[in-house]
């Protein structure tokens, strides 16, 4: 137990006291090359300087945890401005889009990236609180088994599935779209971690009780017997009330 | 005599002498049904509500109707150590630990909606070819009684889990209690003993679900089917059929071997989308607390159209002697399902005023021959289906990337516009196909044999009907309309002019008919 706390502390503070001295150098680097990505990617809409303009909001202050979501998930830069900006193939790779991260960050403070550290769901937090957190604050929007939902005007709430646990903290970090900032004060990271993790546990559940039918409820429910229930069954009463040929 | 059948015999014999059934039984198992796929709509009702009895009183060894507050400490992780009310953790009891209990619960609820299902087809059969009429007006209103209760005891069934998901409905349930204008909050606090949710309402309903209603639906369901055996069954049309016979099977062995089956087919069904699709996973859902609500709550499908109804309510409120009347509630979750409802059950006795018609009908309509009621019916139907989609509207706009505002005015205007639309093409669907089966007795099937004329004229060969079917397409009455003389002999105004003036022209529209072939149409065309 000691040791393990041991060898926990210890990495924590080496990966700590590495990262400023191996930075320095290259963080610089990859703000230059962050800088060349923006001014030739995102600049047109988000201005020269970060002010954005009639179409694209500021970035000033976003923080490199809104860098990261928007353009890690594929999100910016955006096919179409319609209803909602949709998750796509990402055009960035992972180095280019932490450069960007790092440029965007250098300019005002905002949300870091969380690191891999902050979110161990597997050994933190707790699935039953992540549940009760889950219900009371995503799933009006994201439904109960976070498949998601629909909101006004053809937005919509994504669902969760398959989702990277760091996207999902940015997305409670940043508020994303239509999305509200959870702030620490609101969710504190324990909590969020238990989101995280109660969501990573809806992800890995079987079918408990036969084909899931898409866990929205019971729309697909009366869909299916309408079909293939009665369906059935009228098939089968055609039959018995056929003459003997 | 075998063994086997002096056996028999002593054992039949003792019987009869203790209970006289022997000639009972030799009149009624002798008793004849026609033979139609249609007719076994009912059966599948009658045999799921079967099902639902066996499957609800497994439930009810293990359910716990209460909403004390309890630690969940049982097999699924997910929901450790939080607090719920007995009922959720006895149901997640059901589903996770007790043997063969999800399954159990799974065919319940598989069973509740074949059930709802099989009722509406079934009144659909029932209304569309006509069998509500005279004699058998009684048995449409328990029909209509029995549609209504399966709502409610459905809905009493989903609630009782006492799940997010049923909670979130309950508290629509009280919102529409609660919109009642004046007496609609009180009754509110009667039904929850208090404010909501409180800790009443579970316990109470749990006897109403499992004791109450099954024992109306076994009242009514007697009743129902006694009327259907003195009545005697209803057939189609066809050479040999009158008002005064029944063409079919004897119930011995026909009916008995084909019914028995069919039960166990209907069971089957049932076990079988249980065993392979889940239905109402409430440990998803979670434990039910006011303050939190999930996307996409939808009430089972035989209250979609009334939630589809509230949904697409404008936000109308009236504020007057210090109440508040919420006409978005009152009007979709109450006014308008009285007078569907009020309208399906007096339907029988409307027809008959407006067609004049006292007599008993034995013989069934073909929806064609009596267009306006088929087209009324279709009318209803898609009043009904529009209110269901929009029911699902959040989740139709999800899969099929439409927006909801989108759903919502579509379902807004489209249950306006969309009834009469479907009132008129209905209406002349049919009449297009008495012209159709018209065409089909005077000049008889196309064989698709064309045959060149010495003169170079194409003709094509037509095949005359063979006679049973010729009489099956003629042998309908035509109605005839009303006419209702506005003044009487010495020409002053009769009582009530203007009411029969009414009910002349609603016969006139009823009547609308294409004139069947008469023998006078057949002997001309021989001349010819």
């Amino acid at each position: 137990m000691f040791a393990l706390f041991a060898i926990g502390t210890t990495f924590s503070v080496a990966s700590a006291t590495t990262t400023p001295s191996q930075s320095a150098f290259a963080r610089s680097a990859a703000i230059d090359e962050g800088r060349e990505i923006f001014l030739k990617g995102c600049s047109s809409c988000h201005g020269l300087n970060l002010e954005g303009s009639a179409v694209a909001p500021s970035l000033l202050g976003v923080g490199a945890a809104s860098v990261d979501f928007q353009v890690g998930t594929g999100r910016m830069p955006v096919a179409d401005l319609s209803a909602q900006i949709v998750r796509k193939r990402p055009v960035y790779n992972p180095e280019e889009v932490a450069a960007l991260a790092e440029y965007v960050a250098s300019l005002a403070p905002g949300p870091a990236i969380p690191t891999d550290a902050s979110l161990n769901y597997e050994r933190d937090g707790s699935t039953a609180e992540g549940g009760e957190l889950f219900r009371t604050n995503c799933a009006m929007c994201h439904n109960f088994a976070a498949q998601g939902g629909a909101l006004t005007q053809g937005k919509y709430a994504p669902t969760l599935m398959g989702v990277d646990a760091k996207y999902i903290a940015e997305a409670m970090a940043t508020g994303p779209q239509s999305m509200p900032v959870f702030s620490d004060k609101t969710l504190t990271p324990g909590e969020k971690l238990s989101i995280i993790k109660w969501v990573k546990a809806v992800e890995a559940e079987p079918a408990l009780g036969g084909a899931s039918l898409g866990r929205v409820g019971p729309v697909t429910e009366g869909l299916l017997i309408w079909t293939l229930g009665i369906g059935l069954l009228i098939g089968v009463a055609v039959w018995l009330a056929m003459k003997a040929r | 005599m075998t063994a086997r059948e002096r056996v028999a015999g002593t054992v039949a014999n003792y019987v009869d002498e203790r209970t006289g059934a022997a000639a009972w039984m030799k009149k009624n198992l002798n008793k004849v049904f026609p033979d139609h796929w249609s007719f076994l709509l009912g059966e599948i009702a009658l045999y799921s509500f079967i099902i639902l009895l066996l499957s609800g009183t497994f439930l009810t060894f293990w359910f716990d109707p209460s909403q004390r507050e309890v630690i969940y400490d049982g097999d699924y992780q997910p929901l450790s150590g939080l607090k719920m009310s007995a009922a959720y953790a006895s149901t997640l009891h059901i589903s996770f630990e007790v043997r063969g209990g999800l399954l159990m619960r799974q065919i319940h609820h598989w069973a509740a909606l074949l059930f709802m299902v099989a009722i509406v087809v079934h009144l659909l059969r029932v209304y569309f070819t006509g069998a509500f009429r005279k004699p058998r007006e009684f048995n449409w209103i328990i029909g209509v009684g029995l549609l209504t209760l399966g709502i409610v005891e459905g809905f009493l069934g989903y609630s009782l889990p006492d799940d997010l998901l049923s909670g979130t409905g309950v508290r629509i349930a009280e919102a529409i209690i609660q919109a009642l204008p004046v007496v609609g909050s009180y009754l509110a606090f009667f039904a929850f003993g208090g404010a909501f949710p409180g800790e009443a309402f579970i316990p109470r309903i749990y006897t109403v679900h499992v004791l109450l209603l099954p024992g109306i639906f076994l009242a009514l369901i007697t009743v129902h089917l006694m009327l259907v055996w003195y009545q005697k069954h209803t057939q189609y049309p066809g050479p040999g059929r009158t008002e005064k016979n029944v063409v079919g099977y004897p119930l011995f062995p026909v009916y008995m071997a084909k019914a028995g089956g069919f039960f166990f087919i209907v069971f089957g069904v049932i076990a079988f989308l249980s065993a392979v699709a889940s239905i109402n996973p409430i440990w998803l859902y979670g434990p039910y607390t006011p303050g939190q609500v999930s996307a996409g709550s939808q009430p089972d499908w035989y209250m979609g159209w009334l939630d589809g109804l509230v949904r697409m309510a404008p936000p109308l409120e009236t504020h007057a002697f210090g109440h508040t009347i919420s006409w978005n509630i009152l009007i979709p979750g109450l006014i308008l399902p009285g007078i569907m409802f009020t309208g399906l059950a007096l339907y029988p006795f409307i027809e008959a005023w407006i067609s004049g018609d006292k007599r008993e009908h034995h013989i069934l309509d073909r929806p064609r021959n009596v267009p306006n009621r088929t087209a009324i019916g279709a009318m209803a139907l898609t009043f009904t289906i529009v209110a269901l989609l929009n029911g699902g509207n959040d989740i139709i706009a999800t899969t099929f990337s439409l927006t909801i505002n989108q759903m919502m005015w579509f379902s807004r205007i489209g249950i306006l516009v969309l009834p009469p639309i479907a009132f008129v093409i209905t209406k002349r669907i049919c009449l297009s196909l008495q012209r159709a089966d018209r065409d089909l007795v005077l000049h008889g099937r196309e064989t698709g044999t064309l045959v060149r004329m010495p003169s170079g004229e194409f003709v094509e060969i037509h095949e005359p009907i063979s006679a049973e079917k010729a009489w099956t397409l003629t042998q309908h009455e035509q109605p005839v309309p009303l006419e209702l003389p506005a003044t009487d002999a010495r020409g002053l105004k009769r009582p009530g002019a203007i009411k029969n003036k009414l009910r002349n022209r609603m016969s006139r529209a009823h009547a609308v008919a294409v004139p069947k072939v008469s023998a006078q149409d057949l002997k001309e065309i021989e001349h010819h």
